[in-house]
């Protein structure tokens, strides 16, 4: 081990869908919290086996929703009261029926970008350079490998000690991550 | 007679696919023993192989349409729109029928991968990516016509609420700037939605990239993508809220389209029924466009295993289902139009029928109406060539229907002096025919540079995805004994 190499954290291999999961379940039992589960599609009941909870981006998608419906509808109501009065057919200015359907439009809108930034950033993503990068054998995980890695930043964190462990719940191809 | 019988059949299929235990005797949705690594190995192979010479053939066509579209709409920016056939009264033509007949093709798209997936429908999974390029393709097709035919494009930003140096704004009360709205912010959404299901395949290809050139691209592309369930997990629920978000959304926007029609006052359009018809119509043509595609693409690429017979006969029965719809639709508005005691109404539904376009409209009603009978025979809804041509005759008779609903209403309404015939011009069909050029070139980059079919998706609807499944029960029991 060279002195400037850092050890990012140990990755081990389960050879199908059902493994990995068994493997969260005592991943989790064991108490490790800076773990996870890399598949080349979602497995459903992941999130249990792992002990995290649902995400929160339902609530983030609805606020900005609400934001885009609001100012939608603000932007109309002022430019056909205030900005630039003009009658049409007799109506009145604040005609709110009429302007429901770009209301709703600006809702999708906005709520649409607010689920992918939101989505992504929840994910910590766009994140260009991992210490999974460095394994020759983690680019498996888009084809069909499944793999556990724990980030060293975890409190029980011990790169023998938790080797060994992944090894016992089943893991194989053990290996500790480390790079410059 | 076929109806009853079909029917019958089908009932315990359909009890036995809502009982959990039976899912997996079920015909398996991908055919051919594929493994996770197969579905890579087919689906990137396509990208990562040589260009096919049948591809550059295509796309030189393609590309010459294309041109076409390029030259006439120059002509047209520089001469105006009165190289094109229009008359009055007749002030829509051929471009705003296009404008429609895109609109609803784009409009399968996110049926499929929205709709169906608020439904669990997992067949979706092999026809979804491509069904929502063509839906992107398909909508940048449809704005095109109605960007030139306001004539003066250089002021199109007049369309949007943006300070300008006359203190003007635009007028929120209009059919016609709702439509500016929905259907760009359609277009947005599904260019979102789209490129969100890529991620995964898009890590897929740069951990499979050779050449460094590639694994910036797609690098950059994929986001660091590193399929870890931290991901999946919000990855699943943004998906599912952006396909609760496109839902409501698709069935606006072509409500939207048709309220350019049914809020004005000319007969056969000042309708109530416009905006069910008009989603349900959209809907019936764009899987008629989303099979033809599919039959080609898995003809080309050899995909037949992942696009089964079963996909698409499954997408048959929505075509035959909407086609129901729009055919009621039909019957209703001449129903209406005796029943509301209206002389106008009366007359301008007989002259659709019997009128100057009655070509048009009878070739609407047997394509639109008669050739979706068909699809009651198992036996033609599971034979692709029969499938092919029918999806095409679907096609054709869609376009047709716009193009009876705003000429035949059009051409003559309530003043007879005023009457007159619409006939296109050469820059009517040169540009119609174009867009074609600019949805095939967009559509073939993208069979050449992107997954056609979502591997992500297909492996997770293998039987082997799921980890409850009875194969893994006895290496789970091996795992504890351990």
């Amino acid at each position: 081990m060279k002195t400037n190499e850092l050890t990012y954290g140990v990755l081990a291999e389960f050879s199908n869908p059902a493994d990995l999961m068994h493997g969260a379940e005592k991943m989790r039992d064991e108490g490790f919290k800076h773990f996870d589960c890399h598949s080349p599609f979602p497995i459903h009941g992941m999130d249990q086996a792992m002990g995290i909870k649902r995400s929160v981006l339902g609530y983030i998608v609805f606020v900005f929703g609400l934001i885009g419906a609001v100012c939608g509808f603000a932007l109309q109501a002022w430019v056909h009261t205030k900005a630039y009065p003009l009658t049409f057919a007799g109506k009145p200015y604040f005609s709110w029926q009429a302007f429901i359907i770009v209301t709703f439009g600006l809702m999708v809108l906005a709520g649409a970008f607010a689920a992918v930034l939101g989505l992504f950033h929840l994910s910590k993503l766009p994140k260009f350079f991992d210490g999974l990068f460095y394994s020759k054998r983690f680019g498996k995980f888009s084809d069909d490998g499944f793999f556990i890695s724990v980030d060293s930043k975890d409190l029980k964190f011990h790169d023998e000690e938790t080797s060994r462990f992944l090894e016992s719940i089943g893991g194989t191809n053990i290996e500790v991550i480390r790079g410059e | 007679m076929g109806n009853p019988v079909n029917m019958t059949n089908h009932k315990p299929k359909q009890s036995a696919d809502s009982s959990a235990g039976a899912i997996i005797e079920e015909t398996p949705l991908i055919a051919g023993n594929h493994t996770f690594s197969s579905i890579t190995e087919k689906i990137s192979g396509v990208i990562e192989g040589p260009t096919p010479k049948m591809w550059w053939v295509l796309f030189s066509f393609s590309v010459s349409l294309l041109l076409i579209l390029v030259g006439s709409v120059g002509f047209l920016i520089w001469e105006g729109t009165g190289i094109w056939g229009l008359n009055s009264p007749v002030g829509w033509g051929w471009a705003i029928v296009n404008f429609v007949f895109w609109v609803g093709i784009g409009h399968a798209g996110t049926l499929i991968s929205a709709v169906l997936h608020l439904f669990r429908q997992k067949w979706r999974t092999s026809i979804n990516r491509f069904a929502e390029a063509m839906t992107i393709f398909a909508v940048i097709c449809a704005l095109l016509f109605p960007t030139i035919h306001v004539g003066r494009i250089w002021v199109l930003y007049w369309f949007f609420p943006i300070p300008n140096q006359m203190s003007m704004w635009p007028n929120f009360r209009s059919p016609l700037l709702w439509d500016v709205f929905a259907v760009s912010i359609y277009f947005t959404v599904s260019l979102l939605f789209w490129y969100v299901g890529l991620v995964p395949d898009i890590a897929t290809l740069r951990d499979r990239a050779k050449t460094r050139g590639k694994k910036i691209i797609y690098g950059i592309l994929s986001l660091g993508w590193r399929g870890a369930n931290r991901h999946w997990r919000h990855y699943e629920l943004g998906y599912l809220i952006l396909a609760g978000l496109s839902t409501p959304l698709v069935l606006s926007v072509h409500s939207v389209v048709s309220t350019d029609f049914a809020t004005s006052i000319i007969p056969g359009w000042h309708t109530t029924i416009f905006p069910p018809y008009f989603v349900a119509g959209a809907i019936f043509s764009g899987f008629a466009m989303v099979m033809t595609l599919a039959i080609i693409a898995r003809k080309a690429f050899g995909m037949e295993e992942f696009i089964t017979v079963n996909h698409l006969e499954k997408m048959a029965k929505i075509i035959m289902v909407t086609g129901l719809m729009v055919g009621y639709a039909y019957s209703i508005e001449f129903f209406i139009a005796w029943y509301s005691g209206n002389d106008y109404e009366r007359f301008t539904f007989i002259n659709r029928a019997l009128g100057p376009y009655a070509w048009a409209y009878w070739i609407m009603v047997s394509c639109n109406v008669i050739i979706p009978q068909f699809f009651w025979s198992k036996k033609l809804r599971t034979n692709v060539t029969v499938l092919f041509i029918l999806s095409i005759f679907v096609n054709i008779g869609m376009w047709f229907e716009r193009f009876v609903i705003i000429t035949s209403s059009l051409s003559r309404d309530y003043l007879p002096s005023s009457w007159d015939y619409y006939s296109p011009s050469i820059w009517d069909i040169a540009t119609f025919v174009g867009s074609f050029g600019l949805f095939f070139t967009l559509f073939l980059l993208f069979l050449r540079f992107l997954p056609m079919i979502s591997m992500a998706e297909v492996k997770g609807v293998l039987p082997q995805a799921d980890p409850h499944h009875p194969m893994y029960q006895k290496s789970g029991e091996a795992h504890e004994n351990k």
